[in-house]
């Protein structure tokens, strides 16, 4: 499939041209059945989706199962098409003023609720005030902080109320929002759940129990027809969605599945889509169904942080020999196996607008790695007489410890003794969280297609800073990144910030993730470049089989 | 038998707050909570989620507001799954692991009493070492082996049964769950029985109905099986809540959405109102069927008549 449409960048863009360019894509947000493909008479796909969500609530979502049920019941302005570039959801157009910070939104005529009533600009103000209400308590309340939407952080802290956001309803049909600084991706994170409108009338009326089958109301593909939690959840089409003439599939069934009782019931016919492939069965899969298995990149890397507070972590020249030390390629080929890609910048190279720099030592073959490692270590004082000993703190995961395993044997030749320590998850986030660790392992995907989302991690004040690195440049240049208009600049910046990182080594890139699951042949249209795996079932159909 | 229910509540009411005590401090005493994830919230929303579960207050206050809701019949919110109240979830789960345990109670009393029975009978012959070999194999074997062979053989390869889901309790899709619960208490059951029953054969009064002359059959039914069946009874009084109560090896291998994976999915996510209900529900059975094995002991055996 062509990419039909390049992702939006809107800075610098003419506002009229930006929203014809974009209306011409509208088509690709449903299901693209080639030609002479012949349908199943029964359109129903069943989806294993890992674990039972946290909620279906946009504002309350957590974590990827509820996303992915939310991106079906739900729509946003924008959304995405099946490779993940932005296209105009439920606005059908839009216009950003000069400095932009401006943002106003022409939500679609056709676009209506599932019980019929329109979807007004109105729902959308209600749905952004009450993810950033401190009653609602959403999780996910910085998703509105980023963007800088005028109050949000101060409404976030109780400061202000939450009509005071920065949203307004100029018509039923004219959405504008405001931001207190330019953000460049903005629209691309309004494919994000926690932007979704939800139906005012409907939430006011039922408070928590309208997201329950019978009371929710939905503006996406689909409603909500049945949920039991830890079994299933079940939607089915929505007529009332604007674009339902292209959708195909009629019934979708999310099960909370993962592992081998997921992989059992895909063999036993009982799925069409598995949520992960287990990696003990890769291998064997791979050969007995190679049609069925696809393996996609995702949009995260993952890496070993080094805590740059505690001795002797606070050498650049230790962090630099250990991450060097550590053969990429054998990970990536022995121990992980389904196709995932070494490593030497934090942020992945799926990611759109920006090519990451190909960094120093990432040309370097291993041997010259591995000396260059040496040397360092023995600059930094260390070696076979006074081996350095360190934890490598993870959490309990067979994946995890083969990687652990592989690297403290890589780590050996530079005399450094290595203890693994494994901790249930909630337990090894807080010794992560509070700095208890002196290496460990950590994994990150990105929550939006652009660099942001990946760099900002190693910024002094974010909270996922789990190395505690401290380099005025690199925030300097992140925040820069953040006002310069031009695409070219800001690319320069992340180049110069993954320079950075390279230089420093706070946290060892390992891989780059991927996303691996068997998909059964009569399933069509799954799409092989989301790199942020968002699987529409919309733009699915089942073939005839 | 009055004053031994009631002797029995007076007990209970102390137990269950001491329960309730213990795990709520426990709970808490765990590393991280509800709301650590694998992102990092910035304080300002940690401090939201908090006062909206009212953690930010003391212990002893949050205490407080959880025995005040409990007297009311209130389990709380659950902190993982949003959508829902703890009150909400159990009573969506427990008809299920109440359904799936039942079955797989009656199939264990029947079958492995029979299968004790018919080996006491025939003591040391083919059908004895048969049904020996089979509870061995049943005893060793846990359940996360069984029920996943139990997938493999009948769904994957035969298809005869589907391999998970519960499919608002079609007998199809409880079949395999049954079988698979019900097949380890019954090797265990089939032992007891076996070795109870020889023993019952073997005393005094079994002797004088023989010399009596009474058949065989009746000598059986009517006399030996009643106390033949106390170990029984003492071992499955206590087993019955575990079994209807769910179990998270047969749910997660099947797919249920019954108690036991709440139970242990609440722990993992520090789901402290979930984990806490839960706790009181099948602690309350707990002492429940307690109470019900020391009544059926005396209706069994004459011997221990309570309250006497």
């Amino acid at each position: 499939m062509k990419k039909p449409f390049k992702a939006l960048k809107l800075v610098g863009i003419p506002a009229l041209t930006l929203a014809a360019s974009i209306m011409a894509a509208t088509s690709a947000s449903a299901a693209v059945v080639p030609a002479g493909t012949q349908l199943a008479q029964v359109q129903e796909l069943v989806r294993g989706n890992g674990s039972e969500p946290a909620s279906i609530d946009p504002q309350k979502v957590e974590g990827v199962p509820g996303s992915n049920i939310t991106k079906d019941l739900f729509e946003g302005l924008v959304t995405q098409d099946s490779e993940g570039n932005t296209i105009p959801g439920q606005a059908e157009s839009w216009t950003v003023s000069k400095d932009n910070k401006v943002f106003t939104f022409k939500i679609r005529d056709t676009a209506k609720w599932s019980n019929g009533d329109p979807v007004t600009a109105g729902d959308f103000v209600f749905a952004f005030q009450r993810a950033v209400d401190p009653e609602t308590a959403s999780r996910y309340a910085w998703f509105m902080e980023i963007p800088t939407i005028v109050n949000a952080s101060a409404i976030v802290k109780g400061q202000k109320p939450a009509d005071s956001l920065g949203v307004k309803a100029i018509d039923d049909k004219t959405f504008q929002v405001t931001l207190e600084q330019p953000v460049p991706y903005f629209i691309k994170m309004l494919a994000h759940q926690t932007t979704f409108p939800v139906p005012r009338k409907v939430v006011e009326k039922l408070g928590d129990s309208w997201t329950r089958p019978g009371n929710m109301v939905s503006n996406g593909a689909y409603k909500l027809a049945d949920w039991r939690v830890n079994e299933k959840i079940v939607l089915e089409r929505n007529n009332n969605y604007w674009n339902n003439n292209e959708t195909v599939i009629n019934k979708v069934t999310y099960l909370p599945l993962q592992n081998t009782p997921e992989l059992n019931r895909y063999k036993a016919g009982e799925m069409d889509m598995t949520y992960v492939i287990p990696i003990e069965h890769f291998k064997s899969l791979k050969k007995a169904s190679p049609n069925e298995v696809k393996v996609t990149p995702y949009l995260g890397t993952y890496y070993y942080s080094f805590n740059t507070q505690r001795k002797p972590f606070d050498d650049a020249r230790v962090r630099k020999a250990l991450s060097y030390a550590i053969d990429r390629d054998a990970i990536t080929q022995y121990v992980k196996g389904q196709g995932e890609k070494s490593a030497y910048t934090f942020t992945p190279d799926t990611i759109s607008g920006f090519v990451p720099p190909t960094t120093a030592y990432s040309k370097m073959p291993q041997a010259e790695r591995n000396a260059q490692a040496k040397r360092l270590m023995t600059e930094a004082g260390y070696g076979p007489d006074k081996p350095l000993e360190l934890e490598i703190l993870y959490n309990t995961d067979e994946s995890h410890k083969k990687i652990a395993i592989a690297i403290a044997q890589m780590w050996k030749p530079l005399g450094v003794k290595v203890t693994l320590v494994n901790q249930e998850w909630k337990t090894f986030l807080d010794s992560r969280n509070d700095g208890k660790f002196e290496v460990a392992r950590a994994g990150w995907i990105g929550d939006y297609n652009e660099a942001s989302t990946m760099l900002d991690l190693n910024t002094s004040t974010h909270g996922q800073n789990d190395s505690q690195f401290v380099n005025e440049m690199y925030d300097e240049l992140m925040a820069k990144s953040r006002v310069v208009t031009s695409d070219e600049e800001r690319s320069h910046l992340y180049t110069e910030a993954e320079k950075i990182l390279a230089d420093e080594m706070p946290v060892a890139p390992i891989y780059q993730y991927v996303t691996s699951r068997l998909v059964k042949p009569h399933v069509g249209g799954y799409p092989m470049s989301n790199v942020e795996d968002n699987v529409y079932t919309r733009d699915l159909y089942i073939k005839k089989h | 038998m009055f004053i031994f229910i009631l002797k029995r509540i007076g007990v209970a009411i102390p137990t269950l707050f001491i329960l309730v005590l213990l795990s709520f401090f426990l709970m808490q005493m765990a590393p991280g909570s509800p709301f650590t994830g694998d992102f990092n919230m910035p304080p300002e929303i940690l401090a939201n989620l908090e006062a909206k579960y009212h953690l930010d207050k003391p212990l002893w206050q949050q205490f407080a507001y959880y025995l005040k809701d409990l007297l009311q019949g209130d389990l709380g919110p659950s902190f993982k799954y949003k959508d829902y109240t703890v009150n909400e979830l159990v009573a969506q789960s427990f008809p299920v692991s109440l359904t799936i345990g039942s079955l797989a109670f009656l199939f264990t009393v029947i079958v492995g009493v029979g299968l004790g029975t018919l080996a006491a009978l025939k003591q040391n012959s083919w059908i004895d070492y048969t049904v020996m070999t089979f509870s061995m194999v049943g005893v060793v074997l846990p359940s996360f082996v069984i029920a996943p062979l139990m997938v493999l053989i009948f769904s994957i390869s035969l298809k005869w049964l589907p391999a998970g889901g519960w499919n608002d309790g079609s007998w199809q899709n409880m079949i395999l769950p049954v079988a698979a619960m019900g097949i380890l208490y019954v090797a265990a059951i089939a032992r007891i029985m076996r070795s109870s029953m020889i023993e019952t054969l073997n005393s005094n009064f079994i002797r004088t109905a023989r010399a009596k002359g009474l058949p065989r059959h009746h000598i059986i039914l009517k006399h030996a099986l009643k106390p033949s069946l106390l170990p029984v009874v003492s071992y499955l009084g206590p087993a019955f809540v575990g079994i209807i109560t769910g179990s998270v090896v047969i749910e997660t291998v099947f797919g249920l959405p019954g108690m036991g994976q709440h139970f242990v999915n609440g722990a993992l996510n520090r789901d402290y109102s979930l984990v806490l209900g839960l706790t009181i529900i099948i602690g309350s059975l707990t002492i429940l069927f307690t109470a019900i094995v020391d009544i059926l002991y005396g209706l069994i055996d004459p011997k221990i008549r309570v309250g006497s």
